[in-house]
């Protein structure tokens, strides 16, 4: 059992006395490293390896009581969605009422035009409207207020601020104009309730659109969070039970049957059966699993009965992993937002003086009524201004972008590689296990006699190698399940090839410089040999007693989507260059299967590095695809470093994007999706600099020269509540977002 | 008269809000980081909104989100690359990594959330 972490909720805690007496009792129980009490929350979070029970019985003979919290990420979701739907129904009451206020008042001002004080019935008849405006202030946007005064105490400004001194203007000045009308003139006597009672109404509503579009900017993370059950069938000395899934422990064994999804991380004990790992991998073909195999929360299993033990539960199973990087990635910052992010922070109050200069203006050179003028234009600039559609413009499309590439088995680490995967020139491949299948395997076996005695002689002399290739031919004498024989005064010649006696017959095995060392001339297979080296495949001679018997060649096969995703990204307007610590031959014939036109061989680790280094050198945007492992140095060095591992805990650790499927169709997939998601912002930072850039000053009364007409305060709350929508809805979008398939391709 | 009045006001304010906003500085008391210590996320600020931390060790703060905003979903530290999304009415603890000597501010998304980790 590792140092995981497991919360606990109290009960009977309340002072510091009572966290330092079961502190200490949990620090006196073996297997805790460390124990803490969040007093604030009632809750103990124990480090350690320690079960849950052994804590619980610690915590009860302090004195207290203690139980597992239910951190179960889905039911936090689920609140979380109760509470978003909660809010949404409260935005609407709220908006309803303050409409059924804001629509009447509005019509009877359209209708009859009578919106003034002249009398004392209307000073009476305003005074009550005012009145009760003033309640539908109060009752449907009293957190306006409360918040732009909290706000304004900690010299901070934000959009409360300016819906609340608009609206908060617009209610003063009709009440100003109720208690002493004589102090305006005749022209000017005009009350504006219908504003603050209207504008407060679309806020909630706009705000109301905006919980519900926001929802569904989390639905990747959701889907992430429905790969697993709520629970799992432990099996113990008493049979087996259906527990929560936060309840497992580590060292548990677990049953699954067919169909259930895998609940946590480990290892098979018993049974075979295959696992669906397509929603962590991308691999659509199920693995088998035997005993001694890995499993992975989240997979599906398929046709047998599994057990297993727990290895890893909670938070640290990987698919909480990746769920936590997805979250964390979503709620990053992108460099295009930097500027968005500096005029947010100093946006309200610009646009506050703004909005005073723009009244002042009118006040002092605007036409009659002027006080009425200079209302209207200070309501309406604070009431457009929309720090909201702002700030709001980038973060929603990382998320929804970055949620959609966990779809697609692109997990982004951070705004940063969304955006620089975006705009790159040339992509660095390295050869083995992202172009090629990374296990070599017999590709040929060519032999005068019967093949698979040959196959049989030569795997069984090869048993006995450690290098790289044997392992390939002894592979393929299992595959056709050939019985190998024992290898007597075997031996590896450096440089060369292997030696031994199979069954009292000399057999050999290697290189050109092998035969000419034991003195044997290879003939017309010399011709042969070289045709497969030229095809990218290590060719080597097999020689039997002395004589030729024929050639095999070992290569390392070629992905089968390689040459399709190759295309893609080509079209994607990038210069493919490839990596590899292979000979020049090789690397040449493998590159020119699959369309690549320069190529790096004969490399070792670092030198992948310098080449990147030197690419970058000349000003080129360079991302770099790599297994995640052998290739750190490079992939940290290149501007997007892409994993292709099918998210081993390395790559996820220290890519910019790692792809779940072990295929370079993932670097398209990502590059397209960084493309699309940056488009997006564009488009959502475009929109929000434009409306603020053109309503601020349409609000100021620039237009009026031409129309007459200055912008409603009313108009002005409507294009605010819904310009946020617009830029979540707009973000939305990108939900729709499928990568061009392979079959697009024209190369 | 009354014209001189509402202009002067006009200028009054502009002054004051300058001052207020951009030059005045934040005047709330620095809180001491304790492990209890819970960051109320509430009517538009965080309260307390400027913390000492400890440098150099690893640090948990505590969120409790009590604004339905979705303006308060999220917590940023951009400058160290931190984010937690804050469930409503729930206390949400985010791990800081050990912090070199200088000032962090973390921020809603929208940045109208403001706060400041002072680390000494």
């Amino acid at each position: 059992m590792s140092g995981q972490q497991q919360t606990f909720t109290l009960s009977g805690a309340s002072c510091a006395g009572c966290v330092r007496k079961i502190e200490s009792a949990l620090k006196a129980v073996d297997g805790v490293d460390d124990a803490r009490v969040n007093l604030a929350e009632r809750t103990l979070t124990v480090t350690g390896s320690v079960s849950s029970p052994t804590c619980i019985s610690a915590v009860e003979s302090a004195g207290y009581g203690a139980k597992r919290a239910a951190a179960d990420p889905r039911k936090q979701r689920e609140l979380q969605r109760d509470k978003d739907r909660q809010h949404f129904r409260k935005l609407m009451w709220r908006s309803g009422l303050a409409l059924a206020l804001g629509i009447p008042l509005m019509l009877w001002g359209l209708i009859t035009g009578e919106m003034s004080v002249n009398t004392s019935t209307q000073q009476l008849a305003w005074g009550c409207v005012g009145l009760i405006t003033l309640a539908v202030m109060a009752f449907c946007g009293g957190h306006f207020f409360t918040g732009a005064w909290k706000a304004f105490r900690h010299h901070n400004a934000n959009m409360d601020t300016l819906i609340a001194v608009g609206t908060g203007a617009a209610w003063l000045f009709s009440m100003a104009v109720v208690f002493f009308p004589h102090w305006l003139p005749e022209s000017a006597r005009h009350v504006y309730f219908e504003a603050s009672a209207m504008i407060i109404g679309l806020i909630n509503l706009g705000q109301a659109l905006e919980v519900r579009a926001r929802g569904r900017t989390s639905a990747a993370v959701e889907k992430l969070l429905e790969l697993q059950d709520p629970t799992a069938r432990v099996v113990s000395e008493s049979g087996e039970v259906d527990v929560p899934l936060e309840e497992v422990q580590v060292g548990d064994q677990v049953r699954v049957r067919p169909g259930e999804k895998i609940p946590v991380d480990g290892q098979v004990l018993e049974g075979r059966s295959s696992v669906d790992e397509s929603m962590l991998t991308g691999e659509p073909v199920p693995v088998k699993k035997a005993a001694g195999d890995n499993l992975s929360a989240g997979t599906l299993n398929k046709n047998g009965t599994l057990l297993f033990e727990a290895k890893k539960v909670g938070a640290e199973t990987r698919l909480a992993q990746i769920i936590e990087m997805v979250q964390n990635a979503q709620s990053s910052r992108v460099p295009i937002a930097r500027l968005a992010d500096t005029i947010s922070a100093i946006f309200v109050p610009t646009v506050m003086i703004i909005a005073i200069i723009a009244a002042l203006v009118w006040f002092n050179w605007g036409p009659d009524p002027r006080a009425a003028h200079t209302l209207v234009v200070l309501t309406s600039v604070l009431i457009i201004a929309c720090p909201c559609a702002l700030g709001l413009a980038t973060p929603m499309s990382v998320m929804v972008g970055v949620g959609k590439g966990a779809e697609h088995g692109v997990l982004v680490r951070n705004g940063k590689a969304l955006q620089q995967a975006s705009n790159l020139t040339t992509l660095v491949v390295d050869k083995t296990g992202t172009l090629t299948e990374g296990a070599p395997k017999l590709t040929d076996i060519e032999t005068d006699g019967d093949v698979d005695e040959l196959l049989t002689l030569l795997a069984s002399l090869e048993r006995h190698s450690e290098h790289p290739l044997a392992e390939a031919i002894v592979d393929a004498a299992r595959d056709k399940e050939l019985s190998l024989h024992e290898v007597e005064d075997f031996e590896a010649i450096t440089a060369h090839g292997v030696r031994g006696k199979v069954d009292g017959r000399l057999v050999l095995l290697g290189n050109r410089k092998l035969m000419s060392r034991e003195a044997i001339e290879p003939g017309d297979w010399q011709a042969r040999a070289e045709d497969l080296a030229a095809m990218g495949r290590t060719a080597m001679y097999a020689a039997v007693d002395n004589q030729m018997a024929g050639v095999i060649a070992v290569a390392d096969p070629i992905r089968k989507d390689a040459k399709d995703a190759v295309a893609r990204l080509k079209n994607l307007g990038l210069k493919i260059e490839m990596l590899t610590g292979d000979n020049q031959a090789t690397a040449d014939a493998v590159a020119k299967q699959l369309g690549i036109e320069s190529v790096h061989a004969d490399l070792q680790p670092e030198d992948k590095e310098k080449i990147i280094g030197e690419l970058q050198q000349k000003g080129i945007r360079v991302g770099m695809a790599g297994d995640g492992i052998n290739d750190a140095p490079a992939l940290a060095r290149a501007d997007v470093g892409f994993a292709i591992g099918a998210g081993t805990d390395v790559a996820i650790e220290t890519a910019d994007v790692t792809l779940m499927r072990s295929s370079l169709h993932g670097v398209a997939d990502a590059i397209e999706l960084s493309r699309a998601t940056l488009r997006n912002i564009k488009q959502n930072l475009f929109g929000a600099f434009i409306y603020n850039t053109l309503g601020i000053p349409v609000a100021a009364g620039v237009l009026y020269p031409l129309t007459g007409m200055l912008l409603s305060p009313v108009i002005a709350g409507a294009a605010m509540a819904f310009s946020s929508v617009t830029v979540v809805s707009n973000a939305n979008r990108l939900r729709l977002f499928k990568p061009s398939s392979a079959q697009e391709v024209r190369p | 008269m009354m014209s001189v009045l509402i202009n002067v006001l006009g200028l009054l304010l502009i002054t004051g809000i300058v001052w207020w906003f951009w030059l005045a500085g934040r005047k709330s008391p620095l809180q001491h980081y304790q492990e209890s210590l819970v960051i109320q996320v509430k009517d538009g600020v965080y309260e307390p909104d400027r913390i000492e931390v400890p440098a150099g060790r690893e640090i948990t703060l505590s969120f409790q989100r009590e604004d339905a905003s979705p303006c308060a979903e999220y917590v940023v530290f951009s400058d160290l690359e931190i984010s937690k999304q804050l469930p409503l009415n729930h206390i949400t603890e985010v791990q800081l990594p050990k912090l070199e000597k200088r000032e962090y501010p973390f921020t809603c998304q929208m940045k109208m959330y403001r706060g400041i980790l002072v680390a000494s």
